[in-house]
């Protein structure tokens, strides 16, 4: 069975279905670039994979465990803003990686405090923030805090990693210093990515697969009435050449 | 140019700001002579070198009768009561607001409570609390504590619950319990509102504070303000008055350095 696994998901809030009949499996180590343009429920798609909401119908499995019915350590996500914690300095937004599931009260003492904190000085090292360890995230320009959300994440050891447009607050040339970081943050974890973006170019130079969110039914007099689903898989590998296929009418992945 | 885009410059600013303050002295200098000049013993308006006198004596000559400086003690009395009462509601604040900012069935539980509470009046249960709790301390502080409350609870848990859905998703996908989350995300994050929305109370406390004691009470700062009133002593309310402002300002004052000095991080932009 594949790593991830979503099955016929249906969700609608109230009587508005937002996504229909989305299948899709990913294997272990993917990186899966979801685009569409607005309102098509890819954000909605990714919050169900967060297991922040949970789908009307269906469900999904990641690495074979039942379905989750809240966000927990086996998802791990980056947001567009938001993702660190302002009131914590750049080293203890990394150390919350181990601190919070450590015990009941969320902080560490003694050794394991200053191991954890070795350990995030290494990560911080890694990921080029170590001489603003002791700094607040409000001084940090917007690449360096989206890099620390990305180590702070992975520190977690999550499963599979989320992110929900990371990079469309940054300028662009930040935006492809943070391609390569997080390509590289990839190639050392050999971590299953789910990437929201509104970028496609970004969504193919990244990716090994792009999934496409469209409506495929288009009702021209109450346009709500149907929900989006997965309309295209491309295979993204060696620039999208030549491995694309397209999706069965039912919208399960034909190559799978 | 236009108004809007005039800025005055940093002595300038400075001198505008005295400039009301200067006023209002100058208003009642000018007043005080005009009602003097008709009657050298006019009580309603007493020179200011009158004032002055008599706050000298309130604050060097102790009472003949216990041998305590009357506006010393009446001081510590009132202060005692005020820290006490605002003490009280900034930690029941503090807890209602993270429970019900936080767990959605105690929302469901207290919030239309709350809101129904703060609408009581407080000042109009005060002849209960001196019936239940007697005319000492207890009624006093008691009447802070239920004045400033319900406002804490508010504004606190709307503070908890403007709190980023995505920072309380991460802290859940980095494995933080309800607890965690309550102690290492909302509780840091709401401590610098928590000191704002004090600052904002500390007005109607003070209110809460003189009410309870003018009406019943043998010591504190709103019981001798409402005592002397029966001698027309203006130059005693005057110097009390003043120096309410004074206290409530520097309370005021030093919150507002504590929340700077304790929390670095709050107010910035680039989150």
């Amino acid at each position: 069975m594949s790593f991830v696994v979503a099955e016929d998901i249906h969700q609608s809030y109230g009587p508005r279905p937002i996504l229909e009949r989305v299948s899709i499996t990913a294997e272990e180590g993917e990186f899966v670039s979801i685009v569409g343009a607005s309102g098509c429920g890819k954000s909605t798609f990714l919050r169900l994979l967060l297991a922040q909401e949970v789908p009307t119908r269906g469900e999904i499995r990641v690495a074979g465990e039942p379905p989750a019915k809240e966000p927990g350590q086996a998802r791990g996500v980056v947001f567009q803003r938001y993702s660190v914690f302002p009131h914590m300095t750049v080293r203890d937004n990394v150390v919350a990686a181990t601190a919070f599931a450590a015990n009941a009260t969320g902080w560490l003492f003694g050794g394991a405090k200053r191991k954890a904190r070795a350990d995030a000085d290494t990560v911080l090292a890694r990921i080029g923030l170590a001489h603003v360890a002791d700094q607040y995230p409000a001084a940090l320009s917007g690449g360096m805090q989206q890099r620390l959300a990305i180590g702070q994440a992975l520190s977690a050891k999550p499963r599979i990693l989320l992110l929900d447009e990371p990079f469309g607050a940054l300028d662009p040339g930040t935006r492809l210093s943070m391609h390569d970081f997080l390509m590289d943050m990839r190639a050392e974890t050999g971590m299953t990515v789910f990437m929201v973006t509104h970028d496609l170019e970004e969504g193919f130079k990244l990716g090994d697969r792009v999934l496409v969110f469209d409506k495929p039914r288009w009702d021209p007099i109450e346009p709500e009435a149907y929900g989006a689903t997965i309309t295209y898989d491309f295979d993204a590998r060696d620039g999208g050449i030549p491995f694309q296929n397209l999706t069965s009418p039912e919208g399960t992945n034909a190559a799978s | 140019m236009r108004l809007i885009n005039l800025k005055p410059g940093r002595p300038l600013a400075l001198f505008l700001l005295l400039i009301p303050f200067l006023a209002v002295l100058a208003a009642y200098g000018i007043a005080s002579d005009i009602r003097r000049a008709e009657n050298p013993k006019d009580k309603l308006l007493p020179a200011p070198a009158a004032i002055v006198e008599t706050a000298q004596r309130l604050v060097t000559q102790p009472d003949r009768r216990s041998g305590k400086v009357l506006f010393w003690s009446d001081t510590l009395v009132s202060l005692q009561r005020l820290i006490i009462g605002v003490g009280i509601a900034a930690l029941i604040g503090l807890v209602f607001g993270l429970l019900i900012g936080l767990l959605p069935y105690m929302r469901a539980t207290f919030a239309g409570f709350v809101s129904v509470l703060s609408m009581v009046p407080p000042l109009a249960i005060l002849p209960i609390l001196f019936i239940v709790f007697g005319l000492g301390e207890v009624s006093k502080i008691a009447l802070i504590v239920i004045g400033i409350t319900p406002f804490l609870i508010r504004d606190l848990s709307q503070r908890v619950v403007e709190i980023p859905q995505e920072m309380m998703v991460k802290a859940q996908t980095l494995g933080a319990s309800s607890l965690v989350i309550g102690l290492r995300v909302a509780l840091p994050q709401v401590l610098p509102r928590l000191l704002q929305a004090v600052r904002l109370s500390l007005g109607p406390a003070w209110l809460f504070l003189i009410a309870a004691e003018a009406i019943a009470s043998d010591a504190g700062m709103g019981y001798r303000i409402f005592l002397v009133r029966r001698y027309l002593a203006m130059d005693v309310i005057l110097t009390y008055v003043v120096w309410i402002t004074l206290l409530a300002f520097l309370m005021d004052y030093a919150l507002k350095k504590l929340g700077e000095r304790a929390f670095p991080w709050f107010g910035r932009d680039g989150l």
